[in-house]
């Protein structure tokens, strides 16, 4: 056999693992409870039913409310929404602030940033409680906003000043002498140059928002639960018998925007995380 | 304001460190309206300092600078009256050539039709029209450079400031750039200081000439002059390519002649040096350097006047350009360089006479390398 054939043996291999779980899911979720005593794990769905992705959708009991995912997929939509854009738009100012605008004590600033993307959640839970409460926003979904930007902020800025480092720094001299101010510059001419890097944070921070369980669980209340929460307290419901097929379509459906953006801007990824900001 | 000898730019005891290291020290300068000053230095010695101090995009440690006579401290860039060129363009990279050119006048919220005149105006005297959609990537690198200048000239500055504007083309771009630059100050008559670490540029375009080393004026004056009379063996050596020829000697006085004894295979070459312009007093035994630029180290063909000797060297290297032969020759231990007429026929190795023209000597102290 050639190294060819091993090497696409070796890929075939491989995606199978990632894609065998995906398989056995979407399968699951399109059998009704009957086939899936029955049948075994892997065999497809003799008769396709969609019924389970609608109580997924709308009538799943997630601890005592019974009207599916619907009313916490739109909460973690309005969650993830502002918090993914204020994040970037915060990363892109302090990025922009840290590299071109060399104030003293800016590399300070920056390790501690940095230093910032590396604590656990855990750490940050009481601290973070207590400050929203001082704050009034204890389990509200701007208290949720609040922490994700927050804790976002170290990652997005450290994406935007590593790009916009190796800008040269004689463009903001050129502009200054322009006549165009901090903002001006970072507007008319920073801005304009950032859709790639603006591409890998906006991904980064949707997911990470979106997949977040501790935070979620931790600072919401029962009106404003994320998605992933609300998942849980599905699977994880203990009356009644189990139902695999509406446990994996709720699964899917939590999991779908990330797996969307994915498809969506995923070139775009790979292609912001490999470009030079200034080309030629 | 309104002083009769007023220059366009003043700087007064100008020092300027980072942290604890001194960059700039104690510069003093003043340039006249419509003067081009060239500040040449090598690498690292800080010229672009001196530059973004000018244009206020730096905040010197202590001194001061006077644009137009008024008092630069604590004016931003933008109201000082001047424009800038950079060494890597600095053009806006998402915007188009138009856009490059008006943004300055933009932000400073003058009309469309203001920004349209006056981008007709510089386009045309640059010859970029045909370029103006276009973005700076789509561009060559003169275009670029051009581009940058229209920057600069549509905002009409009192003073320009140009900072290595040309080290990023190549050879040919660079010689006909330079000419339209010095085209450009002839028109227009306009104030500039120029930073350079290319020689042959500051001579060629500069009505002055300012050498900086280690953040120090150390020379300043006329292009030709610099060249003529070099203030110390440093600015000897860097003015001029290829670059001056130093050889050992000391000073000798017998009664009212003055010589310069330089030992030579085993014996002494005296140098009379009567006629030589002293800056001060010399004292007998002095060793000093003689400085002599290779032009004036020629073949029987070419040399001139009476203060000259002649000597027979062995050549060890020869460069021919076309137009002359610079020749090394070995001298004692050490070589001088010469230029031969492309005529003169030339062996490594075998003895070729030579004529030195001393009238055009310096003479520099040994010890503190300044000019005696
Ligand atoms: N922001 C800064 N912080 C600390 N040191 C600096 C800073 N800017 C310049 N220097 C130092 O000041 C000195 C002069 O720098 P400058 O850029 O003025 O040199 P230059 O003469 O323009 O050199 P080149 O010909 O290479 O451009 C250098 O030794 C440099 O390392
Ligand atoms: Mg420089």
């Amino acid at each position: 056999m050639t190294a060819r054939g091993l090497l696409y043996l070796l890929l075939v291999v491989f995606v199978a693992y990632y894609m065998l779980p995906l398989f056995v899911m979407v399968i699951t979720s399109l059998k009704d409870l009957d086939e899936i005593r029955a049948g075994s794990l892997m065999s497809p769905p003799d008769r396709v039913s969609l019924e389970s992705w609608g109580t997924a959708w709308s009538s799943a009991c997630a601890g005592i409310l019974c009207e599916g995912l619907q009313p916490f997929f739109w909460n973690s939509v309005k969650m993830v929404v502002p918090a993914v854009l204020l994040s970037t738009l915060l990363g892109a100012v302090n990025g922009y602030a840290l590299s071109q605008w060399r104030f003293r004590g800016a590399n300070l600033i920056f390790a501690l940033m940095l230093f910032g993307c590396f604590i656990p959640f855990q750490v940050v839970l009481l601290p973070m409680a207590r400050t929203l409460g001082l704050l009034g926003l204890a389990g509200s979904l701007s208290g949720l906003v609040l922490v994700h930007v927050v804790y976002g902020l170290g990652f997005t800025t450290l994406f935007f000043r590593n790009f916009y480092v190796t800008v040269p720094t004689e463009l903001v001299k050129a502009a200054k002498i322009d006549g165009a101010g901090f903002f001006t510059i970072f507007l008319r001419i920073f801005l304009p140059l950032s859709p790639p890097i603006i591409v890998v944070t906006v991904i980064w921070q949707f997911t990470q928002i979106w997949n977040d369980f501790l935070f979620g669980v931790s600072f919401s209340q029962a009106g404003t639960q994320p998605v992933t929460v609300a998942l849980n307290n599905i699977v994880n419901a203990t009356t009644g018998v189990k139902e695999y097929n509406v446990d994996m379509a709720a699964a899917i459906i939590a999991g779908l925007p990330t797996l969307i953006v994915y498809v969506i801007a995923g070139k775009y990824f790979i292609r912001g995380l490999t470009a030079g900001s200034v080309k030629g | 304001m309104a002083e009769p000898d007023q220059s366009v730019l003043a700087i007064e005891k100008l020092s300027k460190s980072f942290q604890n290291t001194a960059v700039l020290t104690n510069i003093d300068l003043a340039i006249a309206e419509g003067s081009f000053l060239v500040l040449v230095g090598p690498s690292g010695c800080g010229k672009s300092t001196l530059l973004n101090c000018i244009a206020g995009l730096e905040e010197p440690s202590s001194g001061r600078i006077l644009i137009g006579g008024r008092d630069m401290t604590g004016v931003p860039p933008k109201d000082r009256d001047i424009a800038m060129v950079f060494q890597s363009y600095a053009l806006y990279p998402r915007m188009s050539v138009a856009k490059n050119i008006t943004f300055g006048m933009q932000v400073r919220g003058a009309t469309r039709a203001e920004q349209k005149s006056a981008l007709e105006r510089v386009s045309g005297m640059l010859k970029i029209d045909h370029l103006l959609e276009r973005r700076p990537a789509q561009l060559s690198g003169g275009q670029r450079q051009r581009v940058a200048m229209g920057r600069a000239l549509v905002r009409e500055p009192r003073l320009f400031l140009f900072d290595e504007p040309l080290s990023n083309l190549d050879a040919k771009l660079r010689v006909e750039m330079r000419a339209e630059i010095k085209r450009l100050h002839q028109r227009l008559g306009a104030s500039i200081v120029y930073v350079t670490h290319d020689q042959t540029e500051a001579m060629s375009l500069a009505t002055e000439v300012a050498v900086m080393e280690g953040g120090i004026i150390v020379q300043r004056g006329p292009p030709q002059e610099v060249y003529d009379y070099p203030v110390n063996t440093f600015v000897a050596g860097f003015i001029g390519s290829p670059a001056m020829n130093f050889i050992e000697g000391h000073i000798r006085k017998d009664g009212g002649a003055v010589r310069i004894e330089i030992p030579f295979d085993g014996k002494t070459m005296a140098v009379p040096a009567e006629h030589y312009p002293f800056v001060g007093s010399t004292e007998d035994g002095t060793k000093v350097i003689l400085g002599i630029r290779p032009e004036y180290v020629t073949g029987r063909d070419r040399a001139s006047g009476d203060e000259e000797v002649s000597l027979e060297l062995v050549p060890t290297l020869v460069e021919t350009n076309g137009f002359d032969q610079h020749v090394n020759l070995a001298f004692g231990p050490a070589e001088i360089s010469g230029r031969f007429s492309p005529r003169e026929q030339i062996e490594i190795g075998t003895p070729l006479p030579t004529r030195i023209d001393l009238s055009q000597m310096s003479v520099f102290d040994r010890k503190t390398g300044m000019r005696l």
